[in-house]
């Protein structure tokens, strides 16, 4: 446990208070600015999760060792993960923005209590 | 054959890009609906040119397999099987929608997104490992939530926005589910992963993974309680993709990763075991008793595909719970069998259910049953069609449905669940109720004065309907011809979750 758990604890921390947003508020805009929290606390996450301490960037120079460079290096594999999770998630924002404006253009309003045609 | 493997995803792709292209440079009318029929026609020849040759791996960019570090993409008979779905249910959505989409603006633009969605199915199930799983899932699924809204509507835009929320945050929970297990094990390739899994056992970081799956595939199968925005998001869409969202969405993007992570890579542990039965039972149970009292005919529909998802991930967890208790295999694997068979029999007879009513909205303008009548006389082939899939859904024998319905009875009870065996008989029967209410309000009894003029849908949709009533009575008749091609490899793939591991890396199955 310690530093090992604190990875996990944060992203988590993160995490509740984006599914918070997305379950309490009423806002439609305030629901995806929670989305995008909770997206940011799985980004935070898998970056976290290639941390460490004093690690240098994982680029193998000439003048690097190869056993020192594996000793040193953080892993790079999230950090590829996470700039995907970035641009999908910049696709999915769009998509939503696009979506709420288009239901505010019918309901004049952003208030989901207000935007309930569907039920049953 | 394995070098084939990535032109699911290529052809898909380049079509859903170049057919906006074309459209800028004034093409002739229809141009795109006929590329888009031709290109589901090859898509669908390719999956059963597949389905003859052997499993393999084909390893994009010629990356070593001895590392593993490359994409690989996957076809055995599991993934074998669901690309035939695929395929199949979206060559004759394309072929409906030919005159279905004439209502609508933009149709180069609703090609462009149905392409979109079959390219990141296609992608999800070749995929072979756990990153580029999530990729295509986030393709298809954004593509998805536009088409959900595609009308514009009041209601389409409420539906996809509620749709996109809840299914945004299963992405997000699934993405949370693969950073843990990448911790965990350091790689991201599924065999190697399930062939370093076992050792993790003991690590309660597994079952927090294996929550976050079973939570966010659980969202995006609507497995209930997960399961509300399902009947808002699949009615909302023009019918050709409430038939593909129904028909093969859930399917690839929710069930099939389900089972691949259970059996294949985290392995058969009976506490996700018994979540799976839960799951099913809840799902089969309330999606059945809610579908019984609605009157909007793909309301209805939407709520019947919940209750037959129960029936596939129930089967599926009956077999993995067999498996984790040491039970006797041949049990597992009858349920496997069933569960699996359930899931290509769903996918035949919900999309051919939600294309009828696609037909009969068309035809009349209204999707009420109350104010719907008489429509085997003013629709005597859609009505035709819409009877054998009901047959099929309510499991009556000859009809495929009876069938899967029938294996996955025996093998529940075989297990020693006879609870649960009485479930999905009861089940079965208010399945049978909700479709006789369709066949009394909507094909029977005196047609209303303003449906005395409605005329049968034009040929393009009659002919997807007739294929698919064809692949719902042939399913049932001639079971025995094609389960040793179709549907046994891949109950032996789910079964033989470490063989899995072991071809997947060599190469060549």
């Amino acid at each position: 446990m310690g530093l090992q758990a604190l990875p996990y604890l944060m992203a988590m921390l993160l995490f509740v208070i984006g599914v918070y947003a997305i379950v309490a508020k009423k806002n439609i805009i305030k629901v995806i600015i929670g989305l995008m929290i909770t997206e940011y606390a799985i980004n935070l996450f898998l970056v976290l999760v290639g941390y460490r301490v004093n690690g240098i960037a994982p680029i193998l120079t000439p003048d690097l060792a190869q056993a020192e460079f594996a000793r040193r290096t953080v892993d790079p594999i999230p950090q590829a993960l996470v700039l995907t999770s970035i641009v999908i998630g910049l696709g999915l924002l769009a998509l939503m923005v696009a979506i709420a404006i288009r239901l505010y253009e019918k309901y004049g309003t952003f208030d989901t209590t207000e935007i309930k045609h569907l039920r049953g | 054959m394995v070098n084939l493997l990535p032109l699911f995803v290529v052809i898909p792709l380049a079509v859903a890009f170049g057919l906006p292209l074309l459209e800028k440079l004034h093409s002739p009318e229809r141009t795109s609906e006929v590329v888009a029929v031709a290109a589901t026609g090859a898509l669908c020849a390719g999956a059963l040119l597949l389905l003859n040759s052997g499993a393999g791996t084909y390893w994009v960019g010629g990356w070593a397999p001895t590392v593993a570090i490359g994409i690989s993409l996957v076809a055995d008979g599991l993934a074998k099987l669901l690309l035939c779905l695929v395929s199949l249910v979206s060559l004759a959505a394309a072929v409906f929608a030919v005159s279905y989409m004439e209502r609508y603006t933009s149709r180069p633009l609703f090609y462009a997104l149905f392409f979109l969605m079959v390219a990141g199915m296609n992608g999800v199930v070749l995929a072979g490992d756990l990153f580029n799983l999530y990729v295509f899932m986030e393709v298809a699924a954004i593509a998805s939530y536009a088409l959900v809204a595609f009308g514009c509507g009041r209601d389409e835009l409420e539906a996809s926005l509620k749709y996109l929320v809840v299914s945004a945050l299963a992405s997000t929970l699934i993405l949370f589910g693969i950073g843990i297990v990448y911790s965990l094990t350091g790689t991201l390739n599924m065999a190697q992963v399930g062939a370093r899994a076992p050792a993790l056992h003991a690590n309660p970081a597994v079952t927090l993974a294996a929550a976050f799956f079973l939570m966010g595939f659980g969202l995006k199968t609507a497995m209930v309680p997960f399961h509300a925005w399902l009947p808002d998001a699949h009615p909302s869409a023009p019918a050709p993709i409430s038939a593909l969202l129904s028909g093969v969405y859930i399917k690839a993007c929710g069930a099939y990763v389900l089972l691949r992570l259970v059996f294949s890579v985290l392995g058969a542990s009976p506490l996700v075991a018994h979540a799976l039965i839960v799951l099913g039972a809840a799902s089969m149970l309330v999606g059945v008793l809610l579908a019984v009292g609605q009157w909007d005919l793909k309301r209805l529909l939407a709520y019947s595909s919940i209750s037959q998802m129960g029936y596939v991930v129930l089967a599926v967890g009956v077999g993995a719970e067999v498996l984790a208790r040491g039970g006797p295999k041949a049990v597992a694997s009858l349920a496997v069998f069933g569960g699996l068979f359930h899931l290509v029999n769903h996918a035949t007879f919900k999309s051919l259910l939600f294309l009828c009513s696609g037909s009969i909205e068309y035809a009349t303008g209204t999707r009420q049953l109350r104010e719907l009548g008489g429509l085997s006389r003013t629709l005597p082939l859609t009505s035709g069609c819409c009877r054998i899939g009901a047959l099929s859904i309510a499991g009556v024998p000859p009809f495929n449905g009876f069938w899967s319905k029938l294996i996955i009875v025996i093998a529940v009870v075989q297990a020693g669940h006879w609870a649960l065996g009485a479930l999905c008989v009861l089940v079965s029967f208010l399945t049978l109720l909700t479709y006789v209410k369709v066949q009394r309000y909507a094909l029977q009894g005196p047609a209303p004065a303003a449906l005395a003029r409605a005329r049968e849908a034009p040929w393009p949709m009659a002919l997807a309907l007739v294929v698919l009533a064809i692949a719902c009575v042939g399913g049932g008749l001639l079971l025995p011809l094609y389960q040793g091609a179709l549907v046994q490899p891949a109950r032996d793939v789910v079964l033989d979750g470490l063989r899995y591991a072991q071809w997947a890396l060599g190469g060549q199955g």
